[in-house]
């Protein structure tokens, strides 16, 4: 099977930063207005999800998730390397859980103090 | 769709600049006060300035609603010695940290910051920021005062620091700005000061600035100018791709500010000092692993068998309960509490801290890695404060951490969180995940030294005011930042109501324009800003490093001047981001070449400032004990002599309270009501 390639520079590590689910998200761009480094760009296509552009410029801060209007639609990915490294062991079972394993534990939903 | 590389392959097309670009534009802006940053520092001065009602302008490089350092939220907040519950005094406060620092930091600042860190909270909390137990989720713990329903960090005996849950403090300063109808101008690089008859140490009267989503060009005119930007992050290590996650500061953290100050002439004093950068370095992301320190002072820590690590207090004794990693122990007055800006404590005022000898004890097989933390063994409302009040609050942990592993999982109540597996040598500082072991020795942070500012937070130059904890002398971080903004945001305001009006010099703004666009005009296939920045990078490892001398600072400068004449001014932006970028590599040259000429200056090793020459080893001696500002005069670097305690000399008054009642400006009473 023959497919179409592109000549494009290599994948910037991290190479996303932050994820959008499409389903979601409705291309307000209010996640762009506010990125201090203006990691991503508004998609020419409106009411599409933005394109982050510059991925390596990201401080992970969380600005972004903090100002979407619509809960779901954009997720804070640490990069792989910082992913592997945290890691968490159940103490009275010993399992071991690391952020981003295959099958990973149901989520622990108590908010922060405060709300 | 997400990444570029995912468009690009999808459409078959590169796509085009979102935003219009003319650099051919030239926007005038004429205010009273023009604030440049909008960080806390920057907000907290426009604020201010606005209050007193004169017209307020700032120019942020971000967006101000998240920008900046303390953008990212804040967990406990450092010198509100003025707190109803407190134990301690401005002067007590202001004399521990100078003391500890032997002398190397600005006491004025310092004592400026405890007289008003208190009411700048309180300010805060009118803007909807929450820094009190209202919910009473933590009733009755030893950290809150049950009264006042205010919680304490680090002493819960001298009650001076105060945990906030200040996760959201920069969208309600932002707010706040745009209330009191502060004009804020975001996507904006300055490139230079404006000054009277544009000569250097002049008068400021403004600034020139483009902006980096349409390239056009900004000129700013104001009576008054407030730098409250970051402080020079890229400037000894760039390799975001290994470091942005772990750093406690963004990538515009290029010491755009202090090059700003430095190339109009003001003076500044100690940027020959420096320090090993733990936080930009080779670390994980911030409170996202096992630790024992600042957020996470006081967990406990246990070894791969669950056995508990000890503590010791400042005097290397040991403390037998958990209370104890609280609490002062016998010999001290109180605890002065982490992440001030000083890099010495005295005993007296030292943090409790896991055992000293942990790396030779888990060398010896004592305790087994990896090391966890364990916050089961914490009482409820001390984990719950740790793990969902500070983490959570604290910048960059309520999405980065609490949500990212509670999402994944993470229970404080059922599981033990692991730490760094590295060095034994790098369990000998609380905070694993810096990792100060891992970051090459060569990577290091311009330390403690900044612009000199008077009793005013005024800069030598008349008009020109900063604040902000990473770029004076004398800062701090987070609140010592809010509070030093509030101050010279309020000066600048004073000055500008009876200043005449900006008359900017018409040559100075046409040069700068050419200067600023210089990188757009260049061809296609010049070098790009991160090449230029590894390499500035490079040449102030090598060259302005822990150790020096006469040789190798005059080799650096002159590297540092071969690389903006040749690779960097044939460096080519393709749009306005890059030439944003590209603007900052001047400005952290600019930085460097301060630093290095401070090194010339100072003949002398220093063991505070960290600061070794080479060919001049003897560590202290007492004829250099004092402070070299430096300022530029054309090409050249003018030094003067000023003592330790200027500000406690002629013209200032010999007293610290009697100088703040002089300069302050604003009536107090005895109480400081």
């Amino acid at each position: 099977m023959s497919e179409k390639a592109y000549m494009v520079p290599n994948p910037a590590t991290p190479n996303k930063a932050v994820e959008f689910n499409p389903d979601i998200c409705v291309g307000c761009n209010l996640c762009v207005d506010v990125c201090p480094t203006d990691v991503m760009m508004p998609n020419p296509e409106k009411k599409k999800e933005p394109i982050v552009v510059y991925p390596e410029e990201c401080w992970y801060c969380g600005s972004c998730v903090e100002e979407c209007p619509r809960p779901g639609a954009i997720t804070m990915l640490h990069p792989t390397q910082q992913r592997i490294s945290m890691n968490w062991k159940r103490k009275a079972t010993g399992e071991l859980f690391r952020l981003g394993m295959k099958n990973p534990p149901p989520p622990n939903n108590r908010p922060p103090s405060g709300g | 769709m997400a990444t570029w590389h995912e468009y690009v392959q999808k459409s078959g097309k590169v796509p085009d600049w979102p935003y219009p670009v003319n650099y051919a534009k030239v926007n005038e802006v004429v205010t009273d006060v023009l604030v440049i940053g909008g960080g806390v520092a920057g907000l907290q001065a426009a604020i201010n300035a606005a209050k007193s009602g004169v017209k307020v302008v700032v120019a942020e490089r971000g967006h101000a609603k998240r920008s900046g350092s303390g953008g990212a939220g804040v967990d406990h907040w450092h010198g509100a010695v003025t707190n109803p519950c407190s134990k301690v005094t401005p002067e007590m406060y202001t004399r521990a940290c100078y003391d500890s620092m032997q002398g190397w930091t600005g006491g004025h600042v310092r004592y400026i910051i405890t007289k008003e860190s208190w009411d700048t909270l309180l300010e805060c909390e009118k803007m909807g920021v929450q820094i009190r137990d209202v919910n009473d989720e933590f009733k009755g713990a030893e950290f809150r005062d049950d009264k006042t329903k205010l919680m304490f960090a680090y002493d819960y005996r001298s009650r001076h620091i105060v945990r906030v849950w200040g996760w959201n403090i920069k969208p309600k300063l932002y707010e706040e700005a745009r209330r009191l109808g502060v004009t804020i101008h975001n996507r904006i690089m300055p490139t230079a000061l404006l000054t009277t008859g544009g000569r250097q140490g002049n008068r400021v009267v403004g600034a020139t600035a483009v902006n980096t989503r349409t390239g056009e060009f900004y000129v700013f005119k104001s009576k008054a100018t407030v730098i409250c930007t970051g402080g020079a992050g890229r400037l000894f290590l760039f390799d975001p791709e290994m470091t942005a996650s772990g750093s406690m500061s963004d990538l515009n953290s290029a010491g755009v500010g202090q090059a700003l100050g430095w190339n109009a002439g003001a003076e500044f004093v100690c940027m020959e000092g420096s320090g090993p950068n733990r936080l930009s370095g080779y670390s994980y992301a911030p409170y996202s692993m096992a630790n024992a320190h600042n957020t996470y002072h006081g967990v406990p820590i246990v070894d791969a068998d669950g056995k508990e690590v000890p503590w010791a207090d400042a005097f290397n004794r040991p403390i037998a309960t958990q209370q104890g990693r609280f609490l002062p122990s016998e010999g001290q007055d109180f605890i002065l509490g982490e992440g001030i800006g000083i890099s010495r404590y005295l005993p007296q005022y030292r943090n409790n801290d896991l055992a000293r000898d942990l790396p030779e004890r888990i060398r010896r097989g004592e305790f087994k890695l990896p090391l966890y933390a364990d916050l089961t063994r914490l009482s409820d409302a001390e984990r719950h404060c740790i793990f969902g009040m500070m983490v959570g609050n604290e910048g960059k942990t309520r999405i980065p951490v609490y949500l990212t592993m509670t999402q994944a999982g993470f229970d404080p109540d059922k599981d033990l969180f692991q730490a760094p597996v590295m060095m034994p040598e790098g369990y000998a500082h609380a905070n694993f995940w810096g990792t100060g072991i891992n970051t090459p020795p060569t990577v290091r942070g311009p330390g403690g030294g900044g612009f000199l500012l008077d009793w005013n937070l005024r800069t030598n130059l008349e008009g020109l005011y900063a604040a902000a904890g990473g770029t004076i002398f004398g800062g701090g971080c987070h609140g010592e930042s809010h509070t030093t903004g509030r101050y010279a945001g309020r000066h600048a305001a004073d000055f500008a109501k009876n200043a005449p009006d900006p008359a900017v010099d018409k040559k100075q703004v046409e040069s700068e324009k050419v200067r600023a666009y210089h990188a757009v005009r260049q061809g296609r296939g010049g070098n790009g800003w991160k090449e230029i920045n590894v390499a500035i990078a490079r040449i102030m490892r090598d060259y302005c490093g822990q150790y020096k001398n006469e040789a190798t600072l005059n080799l650096g400068l002159r590297l540092l001047k071969e690389l903006r004449e040749t690779e960097l001014a044939s460096a080519y932006a393709s749009n306005p981001h890059e030439l944003g970028r590209l603007l900052e590599c001047h400005s952290l040259i600019d930085v460097g070449e301060l630093m290095m000429k401070s090194s010339l200056a100072r003949k002398a090793s220093n063991s505070i400032l960290d600061f070794r020459r080479l060919d001049y080893p003897e560590v202290d001696p007492s004829d250099w004990n004092k402070l070299l500002p430096i300022r530029q005069e054309g090409d050249k670097a003018v030094t003067r002599d000023l003592p330790l305690d200027f500000h406690l000399k002629a013209p200032y008054a010999a007293d610290y309270e009697e100088n703040y009642q002089r300069y302050c400006g604003v009536q107090t009473n005895k109480d400081g009501k």
